[in-house]
């Protein structure tokens, strides 16, 4: 059995390391099923200088697994959340730790992680993507998502003017049938008349034997 | 830009209907060696969190059953848990017993899919055609739950839409029987196979240290011996009542590699661990409701005052997904929502897996890893003139079949 240690001992060991840059540490813990055993989380909020060394400070613990990195638009600041998990493979002792980094809008950058976790350059491309969060250092800075052709500066989960505007969205159950060409000239089917049975013809095909 | 002279460019994709994200690779080739991997995703992204941002939650969760044909059922459960951890909705015991059988018929038949489609990218078609066989049956099953065959609409927030009584057991019990039947000779045909042994023992492999660098998840990183299952690690739903551990390759061979042979153990030895775990969920059900609040004008009136931010994870067929959301109290929609799916987390593997195998091999490691399926569809070579020869899927996968036979004489 290696060594675990409690999601308020894993909060603890944070704010003894960083002090007052750790702020807002939540352990919650969420239960399910009959037996109510425990989904254990810790939530940190760090700021953006300090996110390699938090995510150092958990390697020493337990190489984490990345789960993603989620950013949600805060009005003047975009929160970026670093979702990483360590022990797991034993039976219920993993624990998930959020940091939460703030940029401001104004300056929206925070450096790559992928140093440290190579899985990271997905997300994080996808943060540069979607927010436009300029992620320092990071090896491949190419689009992920979006295509070559989507206009620059526009970020699609941003809630403000740089989000997508309306004039960039299909409302599919306004769309009629196009104006600028001709109406396409459809007839008015005939009715089919049912031909009469033919009278037996031998000579008419029939079964080829 | 490919030259005259070696590494050439290939480009494959990108056709990929299913999930969302569709793939163009680039390979840098060496002959017949893939020298350097690159892929490019997003081909089909269809803003569905987008969207999400501008529904109420219930509109979300049938929007969830529309991420992926296949994990109709993962994405719905993780997005109702992550709604149900902000408005403290008390979800009812059975309602998660409900929920767990689902789950894991949809892990049945997603395995059995991935395995005909293994077969089929080795040549072996007579596989495909069996695996896709018997894959009918959990599809019943599913269909007879929820009534439907995909998007299957049964999850709901704070339980699910409907209920799984005892006399349905029978049929449970019957479909449960008839893979337990077939069970030894999906191993045997599948693990001791000649053919099948040859062409995915020391193929794409992975190794443990690189499947936690590169955060893959579910039955991938479980191949390479990275002992990792949402299902034991964070139990949601029925499962941490439930007796189940973490499926390695050393269930059945005696070294853990981390090549698409593990993967084939891995999922295969799972499909009976679902039948186990579906059996126990049989016999511990407690009685009750499944569904904490019927009315949805009222439930949808609570919503749109719970405020908070969260996330829920769930192991799907292929790997964990995850959703966060924050709501705000103030609207019905929510602030943020961000869904990672399974396949989000395992394409970086690619790249590694790729590397220093041939163009025969490539249909048979994508498809390793269980992403949706499709991706070689066509492959486009162009040469230094511009002339665009195109490789189909059938050219690639008769490659595929050729090298099996070459290795047959």
């Amino acid at each position: 059995m290696r060594a675990t240690m409690t999601p308020q001992e894993l909060a603890d060991r944070f704010v003894q390391k960083f002090g007052s840059l750790v702020s807002d540490v939540r352990v919650q813990e969420r239960c399910e099923g009959v037996k109510k055993l425990p989904q254990k989380t810790v939530w940190m909020t760090i700021p953006r200088e300090t996110i390699n060394e938090a995510i150092a400070e958990l390697i020493s613990i337990d190489y984490p697994h990345l789960g993603v990195i989620a950013a949600s638009d805060n009005g003047d600041m975009i929160d970026l959340l670093y979702h990483l998990q360590v022990f797991f493979g034993g039976k219920h002792e993993e624990i998930s730790v959020v940091f939460t980094v703030q940029v401001p809008k104004s300056d929206p950058r925070v450096s790559t992680i992928s140093g440290l976790i190579p899985g990271a350059v997905y997300s994080e491309r996808e943060k540069q993507d979607m927010m436009g969060v300029t992620v320092d250092g990071i090896p491949d800075a190419r689009r992920i998502f979006l295509p070559d052709d989507f206009p620059e500066n526009v970020y699609p989960w941003r809630k403000d003017e740089k989000g997508i505007p309306q004039s960039m969205v299909k409302e599919l159950w306004k769309i009629d049938r196009p104006t600028d060409r001709p109406v396409p000239p459809v007839k008015e089917l005939e009715p089919v008349l049912k031909k009469e049975p033919e009278p037996d013809d031998p000579s008419a095909g029939g079964a080829a034997e | 830009m490919s030259g005259k002279n070696a590494p050439y460019e290939l480009p494959i994709g990108p056709i990929h209907p299913s999930l969302k994200e569709p793939v163009n690779f680039t390979f840098k080739m060496n002959g017949e060696v893939i020298e350097k991997v690159d892929f490019s995703p997003g081909r089909s992204h269809r803003g569905i969190e987008w969207m999400g941002m501008r529904r109420n939650p219930v509109q979300i969760l049938h929007l969830c059953d529309r991420i992926c044909g296949i994990c109709g059922v993962a994405h719905a459960l993780v997005f109702a848990q992550a709604v149900e951890t902000i408005a403290d909705v008390n979800v009812p015991d059975r309602a998660y017993y409900v929920r767990t059988i689902i789950a894991e018929f949809e892990r049945i038949q997603s395995h059995l899919l991935w395995a005909g489609v293994a077969a089929h990218e080795l040549g072996f078609d007579t596989l495909f055609y069996l695996a896709w066989q018997i894959r009918e049956e959990s599809v019943d099953v599913i269909e007879y739950i929820t009534g439907n065959r995909v998007n299957y609409g049964i999850m709901m927030v704070g339980g699910t839409r409907r209920d799984i009584t005892p006399d349905m057991f029978p049929r449970l019990e019957q479909a449960l029987q008839y893979y337990e039947g077939l069970f030894e000779k999906m191993v045997n045909l599948f693990l001791n196979d000649k053919t099948i042994a040859m062409r995915c023992k020391n193929t794409g492999i992975l190794t443990k240290r690189r499947a936690l660098e590169l955060a893959t998840v579910g039955p991938t990183s479980r191949a390479s011996g990275l002992a990792m299952d949402v299902r034991v690690d964070s139990p949601y739903a029925a499962y941490g009542d439930l007796d189940i551990d973490i499926i390695l390759p050393e269930v059945y061979s005696s070294e853990t590699i981390g090549d698409v042979y593990d993967r084939i153990v891995v999922r295969i030895f799972e499909v009976k661990q679902s039948i186990d775990i579906i059996r126990q969920c049989m016999k511990q059900m407690p009685e009750g409701p499944v569904l904490a609040e019927e009315k949805y004008a009222k439930l949808l009136l609570n919503l749109k005052k719970a405020s908070g931010e969260t996330f829920a994870r769930v192991e799907a067929p292929r790997g964990e997904d995850m959703h966060y959301l924050r709501m705000n109290g103030k609207q019905e929609a929510p602030e943020m929502w961000k869904v990672k799916a399974s396949t989000y987390s395992n394409q970086m593997a690619w790249v590694e897996i790729l590397q220093g195998e041939q163009i025969a091999d490539i249909p048979i490691i994508v498809a390793s890893i269980d992403p949706c399926m499709s991706c070689t569809d066509r492959v486009a070579v162009v040469n230094q003139e511009g002339d665009a020869g195109i490789l189909t899927k059938e050219y690639l996968h008769r490659l595929s079949v050729e090298k099996t036979r070459r290795m047959e004489l």
